[in-house]
């Protein structure tokens, strides 16, 4: 059987929320919502897990963590012993102290970018890629839903007719 | 669903345990002043003096804490406010007794402010200190007092119009009340901003009187903040354990939980700052502070830096953890007792120097630890300001009930 696509737009986050609620409830599964913000509470309604980039902001942060231990032990103590002030610079955690704002920062930095990074690849939106979202203007101040033939038992007129009794801005019905 | 307690009644079993405290306190305090040795009891004062200031500190960083949410028109709090009211309402007793301590210091019954001598500033005496005379324009008896009866007259009369305020809203609705309090509350901000500085430079720095540092308000501050808080989700976390506040919810206590974590960072990166700062200028006239606790509290000093900090950062970096209930007591109750454990730090390195040992007995001059008159005066006070703390929540209505806030308060989802 082809796969029918719906894409329904409404011109309200609030209006989205309150169809996949009523949609959900029906025993329809949404594949996918293009918005141009975050809709607080519609994660668990559609099913969406929780994120799991705080573990890898958490795994950057380490990393830039241990990158700047080695790094002020190589540069700092072990390559040159710097002499600063007269601190004491033979060992590293001698001069422990002094390090610790290079690693605060290098942390934060390597948390940040890793985050940034992530974020692009994970949505398709470095630079160049191509837009994946069905409708320009949900970048603007629509937003859009995404229900598949393919993921739900009901026909594709049983999906429209229930589509149809929510609030719809606009609806467009693809084969793929 | 069950009817949601409106009124707060203090169980007998919290009313027995806080006396029991109480009398344990009383217990220590006197066989603490009889085993004291130490000159002038110095070192009974200087215990004193931490409890005193530890529990006032709790209750004025609650009035910063309620006047914030007022200013910052912050509305998941609402339901809460009862809590800080309650917190507050023991900062009459707290400052009564730090004026207790601060007058014995001016009538020398003790000398843990080494600068209220008038010897010391007295260019013709043998024991003349050039530099305390440098700083006697600040620490004048007559303004050093004139701004003790301040920070005491703002602290009463702010908390007595906020909490009077906060019950008429019970009897009428008035947004203009509301309003009125939003103003009040940033009004008292800028008098906390200055006080909870020149409190600290007062009645803690001064002890350790050749040393300033311009970090220690902050310093101070954020751990009476940090303490407050704990004090206050532990608080919520006991009160919906007995059946209040059904309509707080997870994402309320999530938030009490990032609070708790967010200002234990504050304080760590502060301390550090401050510590960083000093060791790495090394200028005399600064590191005799830190010079005083490397030489005989180094290990004490780290171990609660390290418990201040690591603690609440790695157990309480995650979601879950702040809304579990098991994870926040236990991290509560163990940075609670380090940060009363950093106030010491503050404290008894400058009130009884190096004359300090661990163990019993009599070690030739010096004076002995004793843990059973510290902890005792702890459980003493803990107990004295839960029961005040308790007596107040149940004067009024747990939750307000014409708080505009209320609604949004009840419906908070994170």
């Amino acid at each position: 059987m082809a796969n029918k696509v719906f894409h329904v737009m409404y011109d309200d986050d609030q209006k989205l929320l309150h169809a996949a609620e009523k949609l959900v409830a029906q025993g329809l599964r949404v594949k996918e919502v293009f918005s141009p913000f975050p809709i607080h509470g519609l994660d668990p309604v559609i099913g969406v897990k929780r994120t799991r980039l705080a573990i890898c902001s958490f795994l950057y942060a380490t990393t830039g963590t241990i990158l700047s231990i080695l790094g002020t032990w190589y540069f700092m103590v072990s390559d040159w012993d710097w002499n600063i002030g007269g601190k004491p610079n033979f060992t590293w955690i001698e001069n422990a102290p002094a390090f610790v704002p290079v690693m605060f920062e290098f942390s934060v930095f390597c948390g940040a970018h890793g985050m940034a990074l992530t974020y692009l690849l994970r949505n398709g939106t470095l630079p160049g890629m191509p837009a994946t979202n069905p409708d320009p203007r949900t970048t603007d101040d629509k937003f859009v839903m995404e229900i598949n033939t393919e993921d739900n038992h009901q026909s594709a007129q049983e999906i429209e007719s229930m589509i149809r009794a929510t609030d719809v801005f606009e609806l467009s019905i693809k084969d793929y | 669903m069950a009817q949601d307690k409106l009124h707060f009644q203090v169980p007998a079993k919290t009313k027995t345990w806080s006396m029991a405290f109480m009398a344990i306190g009383a217990v220590a305090a006197i066989a603490g002043w009889l085993f004291d040795k130490t000159e002038h009891h110095q070192y009974w004062w200087a215990n004193l003096l931490i409890c005193a200031f530890f529990f006032f500190a709790i209750s004025i960083g609650a009035m910063f804490f309620y006047a914030v949410q007022y200013a910052a028109e912050v509305a998941w709090t609402a339901q809460l406010k009862r809590i800080f009211e309650a917190m507050f309402a023991y900062v009459p007793v707290g400052i009564g007794i730090v004026i207790l301590v601060l007058l014995a210091g001016q009538f020398h019954v003790h000398h843990l402010y080494h600068w209220m001598d008038p010897e010391v500033v007295n260019p013709d005496s043998p024991s003349y200190d050039a530099i305390i005379a440098n700083k006697m324009p600040f620490l004048s008896s007559w303004f050093f007092w004139l701004r003790v009866i301040m920070y005491a007259a703002t602290f009463i009369i702010f908390g007595r119009l906020f909490r009077k305020w906060s019950l008429m809203e019970d009897e009428n609705p008035s947004v203009d009340l509301h309003l009125k309090q939003y103003r009040r509350g940033a009004l008292f901000l800028v008098f906390f901003a200055v006080f909870s500085s020149t409190i600290a430079w007062d009645w803690l720095m001064s002890i350790d009187t050749h040393w300033y540092s311009t970090m220690y308000g902050w310093y101070i501050f954020s751990g009476m903040w940090v303490t407050c808080m704990i004090f206050a989700t532990l608080f919520l976390l006991w009160l919906k354990q007995k059946g209040y506040y059904s309509k707080v919810n997870d994402s309320h206590i999530h938030d009490m939980g990032k609070w708790v974590f967010a200002v234990s960072m504050l304080w760590s990166y502060l301390w550090f700052c401050q510590y960083m700062l000093i060791w790495y200028s090394d200028i005399p006239e600064e590191v005799t502070y830190f010079k005083e606790r490397y030489d005989h509290y180094m290990t004490g000093m780290w171990a609660i830096f390290a418990c201040n900090f690591a603690i609440p950062f790695y157990v309480l970096i995650a979601r879950d953890a702040k809304r579990n209930v098991k994870f926040l007591w236990r991290v509560g109750v163990i940075i609670f007792i380090t940060h009363f454990l950093d106030l010491y730090m503050a404290v008894i390195p400058g009130t009884v120097h190096g004359h300090l040992e661990w163990g019993l007995g009599e070690h030739g001059h010096h004076i002995t630890f004793a843990w059973w008159f510290e902890i005792g005066m702890f459980l003493g006070f803990l107990g004295l300001f839960i029961m005040v703390v308790t007596n107040a929540l149940s004067k009024a209505r747990l939750i307000p009930v014409n708080h505009p806030y209320l609604n949004e308060s009840e419906n908070h989802h994170i």
